[in-house]
């Protein structure tokens, strides 16, 4: 599978996520989430930037858990929740942020 | 919710070469999502898995030695390191990564990860744990 941005294409896995983390640019997000009906906002980008950040540092997508906790750090306790970011990522935050984001399916998804 | 198991995850093997290292830090990961207490020891050549500054340029492995660092995060907080095998390697602990963890209960303070002990101190821990898992 593959998805095309600005007639360039990108190759995904048949989960959906994108082949080669290093090719990411933030049109992948923008064409993901367009097929999944929906709108990135500002919050939106603050986690996928978060979870990019994550991966550049750890080598690894977060598990919801450890994400939850690590966002609650960094942007607020009021962010930090799961009802937030299910509210964002109806798909599950793990899945679909990291999935936008480029990264891999995170460790301890099952 | 069921009664909390210890379990400990031993690594013996040096972290390249074969996927051993690489298997046993994600098992560990996963496992730590279903609450169990959880520990990890290094022993023999498994001390080489936390040396500082891995380059894999040519193994065509990719560095994973980041990821220990995450082990915090998912509340991997007791990790055991053999004092005899880092001797026999004429290593020390400044030769490993710093692994710390965060108490959220304590303001976020961060607290070592790492307890250096004796081969006789790891088999009073060893004693004490419920499930081996062997890498």
């Amino acid at each position: 599978m593959a998805i095309e941005i600005d007639g360039k294409s990108y190759e995904t896995d048949e989960e959906g996520y994108l082949a080669d983390i290093t090719q990411w640019v933030p049109g992948v997000a923008d064409v993901m989430s367009k097929e999944d009906d929906l709108e990135l906002t500002e919050e939106h980008w603050d986690i996928i930037n978060f979870l990019r950040e994550y991966y550049e540092e750890y080598q690894i997508a977060p598990a919801v858990r450890v994400l939850t906790k690590a966002v609650s750090k960094r942007l607020g306790k009021e962010k930090g929740n799961s009802k937030y970011l299910y509210g964002l990522f109806p798909y599950g935050p793990g899945k679909q942020a990291c999935r936008y984001a480029g990264l891999p399916k995170p460790t301890g998804c099952v | 919710m069921s009664e909390i198991k210890k379990f400990m995850y031993v690594n013996r093997r040096a972290p390249y070469g074969t996927i051993y290292a690489w298997e046993s830090l994600e098992v560990v990961l996963i496992g730590a999502a279903f609450e169990q207490d959880v520990s990890m020891a290094f022993i023999d050549d498994g001390v080489y898995q936390l040396t500082k500054g891995q380059d894999t340029t040519g193994l065509e492995m990719k560095n994973f030695s980041p990821t220990y660092s995450a082990l915090g995060d998912y509340e991997v907080t007791k990790i055991y390191i053999e004092k005899e095998s880092l001797e026999e390697r004429g290593l020390t602990l400044e030769d490993l990564q710093h692994l710390t963890w965060e108490d959220e209960d304590e303001d976020w303070a961060e607290k070592d990860s790492i307890k250096l002990v004796s081969r006789a101190e790891m088999a009073q821990v060893f004693a004490d744990q419920d499930v081996f898992f062997n890498f």
